[in-house]
């Protein structure tokens, strides 16, 4: 039977800071739904957008027909961030009283905040403002675990092993090995699939 | 991906030549077909600059070959003057430009628009409105281009080349033409004659007839589509992403029996009857595109043409300031106008959500870009920035276009030295402008900075013109081994081909010293030896004066998640605030992984950001920052 989703469009928001693997973990969500048969629509920017800076990726996801690259302000579904601020920022954009929130705990620090010209909120701020102005959220120490499997950048993959365990969106674990099967060479996708495990078990 | 989707366009039309010139949103539509390049048996080359690679590309169509060139909106300009001439000649073999721009400049210092050198230039322009289409048209481009035997400009922008989605493909070509360049014939015969934009009258006419057959093929062209109610109280015509945004619009907004859009795909020329047709629908007209006016001007015109077959119309545009004609659009922004004209409101958050959001918003610190760990142009700009300083006579520094333009952009304290800013290679032409003024009263020491593909790319010939010229800058090559910005793609400096085959690198130093500049070569993570090098060239006149500083970039394949070195804070030696440094390391170095403990108030690596350059090392007067080579 062909999957679908709750509401079409569902609108997800990747977020993070530039190196983080924010187009990783758009492509590899993207490729596992549109094996499910959705129709996926991704914008992104990249280039000088990405040196430490902010960065978002959109998904559109519909059954049927191609969207905008851009969600509309307001609009987001579900925002999975690879650092707590920056799921903030978006909120503050996209962000609606029915949104879910996936966010992960480590906090990359601004330039500003390192110099001391701004202060940077702690976890338990962030998680008290998630309360308020989101439906649903999470908050996941994904790249402790992504070090303990030897890369942090293996904090994107926990992330959607993660997404996946909120079972929020139609995948799973087999989407996934299929997904990675296409790009990935055998030694990297049994690393891969251990941060996707781990990281659905931490939900 | 849209420039994917390019990309497959260009090979199920049998492209054989790809040429192009890296710069985002453009560069994956090349970097694509370099994949493939063996398998489907095409040449593909990253070239000097944009002239070049439409030259390059023109070469394989006079010669009968299907060929594609592609670049960026600014590359346009470069290759503008051949584009030019070449319009006018004509052509054989399919050719298109493509053309991607960056509404906004997400990845740009400028949002130049190049739709109007379709019109200027007297060429067909085509605009993909999503990712099927951006394939769909493609391959069509190529079509058109041989049928009129001239090039077809097919214009992208970032939300579409970097928008990824469902395409279905079709099928690849199998058999291909054999290059053929033929020119004994007459002058006037398109196909075996000479190549050439003369005579020019003559050409200029035929030019302009290829052009009224375009637009004859444009009336009838299934890219070119309206949906909507037959009798729409208001007409939006679009193009690009912005038929997206508006359709988006629409639906948001319940308009859909209201407001009809007509989609143009084929924007230059402007097809006339399809436009008459639709013009007549209503009275009220919106033109939702971006930048600039560029199809609102051309509406206007042609609806001023048929006024008596049309009536008279309202137009929403950006002439009226109904949308910005700065920045990108987006779904929202559209909304707001659409809902202003069609008098709907669109829903809104509720008013407790949005005030706590604001309380959000004010706790959220800004994210400034910086330059990555372990970048070499932030240990480059610090040195130059001491030897300044040191040089004491508040010498300028002209910038350049790549990465290191953030050291002009961003106010961040330890780097921020450049000057000015605009386009490739115009750093070192301005600053052999400035080291003229010396006889009109500005006597300071002029320098410039430029990337290593920026130095091939448009740098030579300023270059030149300061040494002809006798102006004595001080030109520093921020070599970081590839054009990193975009993603490392080789440029003449690389030994290395699109493809990844092996070529013979045309060396900068040699280059230098040809011109018969004072050459030398550092380090720019060995701060001691590189400030030296930089405080006499600054104060040396009489000599253009060289100086590469040489580290690949941080990011590159062969250095990233490499540590030359483990850094770590002796908390011992660190002094925080009583140090006097006025916390030098973090507030002026500014590397994102030096960062600050708040309650033990020192400096602290961050490891897992910690690129291991060991610079920072080196910038501690209390030696505080320790450095161990990192095992390999």
């Amino acid at each position: 039977m062909k999957k679908t989703v709750v509401k079409d469009p569902t609108n997800i928001i990747i977020t993070g800071v530039g190196g983080q693997g924010n187009v990783m973990a758009s492509r590899v969500l993207a490729g596992m739904l549109v094996n499910e048969g959705f129709v996926v629509t991704i914008g992104e920017t990249f280039g000088m957008s990405q040196r430490g800076g902010s960065v978002m990726s959109h998904l559109r996801v519909s059954s049927t027909s191609v969207f905008s690259p851009q969600i509309p302000r307001g609009g987001a579904d579900m925002i999975i961030a690879l650092e707590p601020v920056e799921a903030l920022r978006v909120l503050v954009q996209y962000g609606n009283p029915d949104v879910a929130v996936l966010a992960n705990s480590r906090m990359v620090y601004p330039m500003g905040v390192i110099t001391g010209e701004f202060a940077y909120p702690t976890i338990e701020d962030v998680q008290s403002m998630l309360e308020k102005v989101s439906a649903k959220h999470w908050i996941i120490d994904a790249t402790s675990v992504a070090v303990e499997l030897g890369n942090p950048v293996l904090s994107n993959i926990v992330m959607i092993g993660a997404l996946a365990g909120t079972s929020l969106l139609p995948i799973d674990r087999r989407a996934f090995e299929k997904e990675i099967a296409k790009n990935l060479s055998a030694d990297k996708r049994a690393v891969n699939l251990a941060a996707f495990d781990a990281g659905m078990k931490m939900i | 991906m849209g420039n994917e989707a390019i990309a497959r366009g260009a090979l199920e039309a049998g492209v054989r030549v790809a040429s192009g010139y890296p710069g985002t949103p453009s560069s994956e539509v090349i970097e694509r077909l370099a994949e493939v390049a063996r398998e489907r048996n095409l040449y593909v080359e990253w070239s000097t600059n944009e002239k070049v690679a439409l030259e390059v590309a023109a070469a394989a169509s006079f010669a009968g070959l299907r060929a594609m060139c592609v670049m960026k909106q600014n590359g346009v300009n470069v290759a503008s003057d051949f584009l030019l001439h070449l319009s006018s000649s004509g052509t054989r073999g399919g050719i298109v430009l493509v053309e991607c721009e960056d509404p906004g400049a997400l990845s740009s210092v400028n949002e130049g628009e190049s739709r109007y050198f379709a019109r200027m230039l007297e060429v067909p322009l085509l605009e993909p409105a999503d990712l099927q289409e951006a394939k769909d048209l493609t391959k069509w481009a190529f079509e058109l281009s041989e049928k009129i035997r001239n090039i077809v400009i097919l214009r992208s922008v970032t939300r579409m080349s970097h928008a990824s989605g469902n395409v279905i493909c079709g099928n690849l070509p199998r058999k291909f033409r054999a290059a053929r360049f033929v020119s004994d014939g007459s002058v006037m015969d398109p196909l075996r004659g000479p190549v050439v934009s003369t005579p020019v009258v003559v050409k200029h006419r035929l030019q302009q007839e290829k052009l009224e057959t375009a637009a004859g093929l444009f009336e009838k062209s299934p890219f070119n589509r309206y949906s909507g109610p037959q009798r729409p109280e208001l007409l939006i015509i679009t193009s690009s992403a912005c038929f997206l945004y508006s359709r988006e619009a629409v639906e948001i907004l319940g308009l859909q029996k209201r407001v009809g859009i007509l989609k143009l795909s084929c924007t230059w020329p402007l097809p006339q009857k399809l436009l008459q047709k639709y013009l007549r629908l209503t009275d009220r007209i919106m033109i939702v595109e971006e930048v600039l006016p560029f199809m609102e001007e051309n509406v206007k015109v042609a609806a001023m043409g048929m006024l008596k077959q049309v009536g008279i119309k309202t137009f929403y545009g950006k002439m009226d300031k109904t949308l910005p004609s700065v920045g990108e659009l987006n779904p929202e922004i559209v909304m707001a106008a659409l809902g202003k004209i069609m008098k709907v409101k669109p829903k809104s958050l509720p008013a407790g959500y949005v005030r706590e959001i604001q309380n959000v918003a004010r706790k959220i610190p800004p994210r400034e870009q910086t330059f990555c760990p372990g970048c070499p142009h932030r240990a480059s700009f610090w040195n130059i920035n001491t030897a300044l300083k040191l040089d004491g006579r508040e010498g300028i520094v002209c910038g350049d276009i790549g990465c290191y333009a953030m050291a002009s952009l961003w106010p961040a304290i330890g780097f921020h030295t450049v000057r000015t800013l605009h386009s490739m290679g115009s750093g070192t032409g301005l600053a052999s402008g400035f080291a003229k003024l010396s006889a009109f009263g500005l006597d300071k020491p002029v320098a410039a900075v430029c990337g290593d593909s920026t130095f091939y790319h448009a740098v030579i010939p300023a270059l030149i013109n300061a040494r002809h010229n006798q102006a004595d800058i001080t030109f520093i090559v921020l070599d970081n081994a590839g054009t990193a910005m975009t993603g490392f793609q080789p440029h003449p400096g690389i030994g290395e081909s699109a493809v990844g085959d092996p070529l013979p690198p045309v060396d900068i130093e040699a280059v230098c010293r040809a011109i018969g500049a004072k050459v030398a070569v550092s380090d720019p993570f060995d701060l001691e030896a590189t400030g030296k090098i930089l405080t006499s060239f600054l104060a040396e006149t009489g000599a253009l004066k060289v100086l590469i500083l040489r580290q690949a970039c941080a990011l590159s394949p062969e250095k990233k998640g490499k540590k030359r070195y483990q850094m770590k804070v002796n908390e011992e030696l660190c002094l925080g605030d009583a140090c006097g440094c006025n916390r030098l390391c973090t507030r002026i170095f500014r590397c994102p992984a030096l960062t600050w403990d708040g309650k033990k108030k020192k400096a602290v690596i961050d490891d897992v950001i910690c690129a291991g350059c060991g610079v920072c090392y080196s910038i501690c007067l209390q030696k505080a920052i320790v450095r161990t080579e990192a095992a390999q």
